[in-house]
């Protein structure tokens, strides 16, 4: 009888305990799913909020918000092609010298340097990629930007003087601040993206396939060039890409350096302004609806910029990952 | 003649070589070069401008000297609870994506996502900020410097977590499960208790990202120059103080803008390498 209870009681104890279990257990799932969930809701949630934000200043100008290039807070005639121009070209000014650069540190790290400066050289141009980005900021504007202004762009100039179109570029005052140092800070600081995803990929490549290439008697450099780098295109395209995302949308680095001049000039040296640095330098000071949502939709066009570059990006990578995997 | 042409080939492949590796050296030179410059500048001037009243004293009116204290404080409440907000919703979001929904579609788009949201522009958040807070609220407050900074941190965390806990191998998991262990606990002292040191990484460099932030909280938390912990008004932060003291003509400002540029450095790279520091000591016990 005792027994018998004994037994019950367990066995309905048993149960409650199970019941109890499998109720956690549907909490638990359902609460880490939401927060899953959340992550795509933030993504859908910005693009929502960018779009409603700007929506006054899109229905104002329409599809000429983009292509003029007046921006004048006065009259209140907003157009968004001078910094969209100034995102565009700083960010090219920053690949066509962070993309050999960095590929370059990539096969040295990978191809010559001996075994035990791998480490710490990955290490120290991985800590440019940790450096806050307003410390490039101040860094840009008072060292490096006196220093061009002082050395190198007149250099520049009277190097480039007489040669046709080249002297459309680099004419002008020399400034210090303006586009090309704005492209020079931001090569440096999309450098270390660039170099540890191709570093990464780089060591993907079967060692059977250079070894027989070496075998065949090919200098570093053709191994490099023949073997490497066909091997992993896509992913040194990735890499890249994901650096271009970082400079595209790079805010405090460039704001200091760049001379928020909302005009396209025709020469690199003149002062300019990208998306995100007029954004930083006048939202807080933007009074009336027009002005503030012009500035919102500029973050509209950003956003939808930066977030194809990255997109691509990832697939590219994601593709060679399944590569990899197969 | 044969053998001449193959020397001048040969010579000239070589050539290619010595080129193509000089460059790479030199490329490797200029990065270094460049962390260095930067780092060493930092140094230089930030230890010239560091001195007790730094920590001591408020930001100064143009003119007169004074230190960083509200702004470090401003810093430290802000940073503090956005990771209060992002580091329980990151983790969960990642053990989801590693745990119970492994390899359904929702964790594979989620991955991607996150992915992009990982290095999209911070700026933006900003603005996303601003239109659900600010606006509604009227005032810019440090609340929404929080969230701000919470949805910049979020992509990290989630990543780390689902990577480290993707790390734990599955007998752990299937020996903890034969003993009768319901899911929830199987996670929650088995593939935490492993992963420990990974989370820990996750939310140390999530930090690290965040406490160098300035273009998210120009419009969200804004700034002040007075003492002040009420977190519904505006609240002063090291990045946006030095962003507005660089900028000024005022010797003082841009002395406390150097100062207040190494404490920030400083502090993310110290976060940085205690972070790499967990991983490699995990990567040895394994």
């Amino acid at each position: 009888m005792n027994l018998a209870q004994n037994t019950a009681t367990a066995y309905t104890a048993d149960h409650k305990v199970l019941a109890r279990n499998s109720l956690k257990d549907s909490v638990a799932r359902y609460l880490t799913q939401s927060a899953a969930i959340l992550v795509l809701l933030m993504l859908s949630g910005v693009m929502l909020a960018l779009v409603k934000g700007s929506a006054p200043a899109l229905k104002q100008f329409g599809f000429g918000f983009i292509t003029t290039e007046k921006w004048n807070p006065v009259t209140e005639i907003f157009g968004a092609m001078a910094p969209i121009y100034g995102t565009l070209v700083t960010s090219l000014i920053a690949m066509l010298i962070g993309v050999p650069v960095g590929i370059g540190i990539a096969v040295f790290i990978t191809e010559l340097c001996p075994r035990w400066l791998k480490q710490p050289i990955s290490t120290a141009i991985e800590l440019l990629a940790g450096i806050p980005s307003i410390i490039y900021g101040i860094w840009g504007l008072f060292v490096l930007a006196p220093l061009l202004q002082a050395h190198i762009q007149p250099l520049l100039i009277s190097m480039f003087e007489g040669v046709p179109y080249l002297e459309g570029l680099f004419s002008g005052p020399p400034y210090g601040i303006g586009v090309l140092t704005a492209g020079l800070i931001l090569s440096i600081m999309v450098l270390p993206f660039i170099t540890s995803i191709t570093r990464d990929v780089f060591e993907t490549v079967p060692p059977m396939l250079k070894e027989s290439a070496y075998g065949l008697g090919c200098t570093t450099w053709e191994v490099v060039r023949r073997i490497v780098l066909p091997y992993t295109r896509t992913g040194v395209i990735g890499g890249i890409m994901l650096g271009l995302g970082r400079a595209l949308g790079e805010t405090m680095a460039v704001t200091f350096v760049i001379g928020n001049a909302h005009k396209i000039g025709h020469s690199l040296l003149a002062p300019g302004t990208t998306i995100s640095a007029s954004i930083a330098n006048e939202f807080t000071e933007a009074d009336g609806t027009l002005y503030t949502s012009s500035l919102i939709a500029l973050g509209l066009i950003l956003f939808v910029i930066t977030f194809i570059v990255l997109a691509a990006a990832r697939l590219m990578l994601l593709r060679l990952q399944q590569k990899a995997g197969k | 003649m044969d053998t001449q042409r193959n020397t001048s080939l040969y010579k000239r492949r070589k050539a290619y070589h010595y080129f193509a590796m000089t460059l790479a050296f030199v490329a490797t030179g200029m990065g270094l070069i460049a962390l260095a410059w930067i780092l060493g500048t930092l140094f230089w001037k930030g230890f010239s401008g560091l001195s007790w009243e730094v920590f001591s004293q408020m930001t100064p009116p143009p003119g007169s000297s004074g230190g960083l204290l509200n702004a470090i404080y401003g810093s430290f409440i802000q940073t503090i609870i956005a990771t209060l907000i992002g580091t329980p919703i990151g983790i969960a979001a990642g053990t989801y994506m590693a745990e119970y929904g492994r390899n359904t579609k929702l964790t594979t788009t989620v991955r991607f996502i996150n992915d992009i949201l990982l290095s999209a522009p911070s700026i933006v958040v900003g603005l996303f900020v601003y239109e659900i807070m600010v606006s509604p609220m009227g005032h810019f407050s440090a609340w929404a410097g929080c969230v701000a900074l919470s949805i910049l941190m979020l992509p990290v965390v989630v990543r780390t977590t689902e990577d480290m806990l993707l790390l734990v191998p599955d007998s752990l998991r299937e020996a903890a499960s034969a003993l009768g262990a319901p899911r929830y606990l199987v996670i929650r002292r088995i593939c935490y208790g492993a992963a420990k040191a990974g989370l820990v990484t996750g939310v140390l460099l999530s930090i690290a990202r965040i406490s160098g932030e300035t273009a998210p909280l120009l419009f969200t938390s804004l700034n002040n120059q007075f003492w002040s912990t009420n977190m519904n008004a505006p609240m002063s932060n090291l990045p946006v103080v030095i962003f507005q003291f660089a900028l000024s003509p005022y010797p003082d400002w841009q002395r406390l803008a150097w100062a207040g540029a190494l404490i920030i450095t400083l502090t993310v790279l110290t976060l940085n390498i205690v972070a790499r520091t967990l991983i490699s000591t995990r990567k040895q016990q394994n």
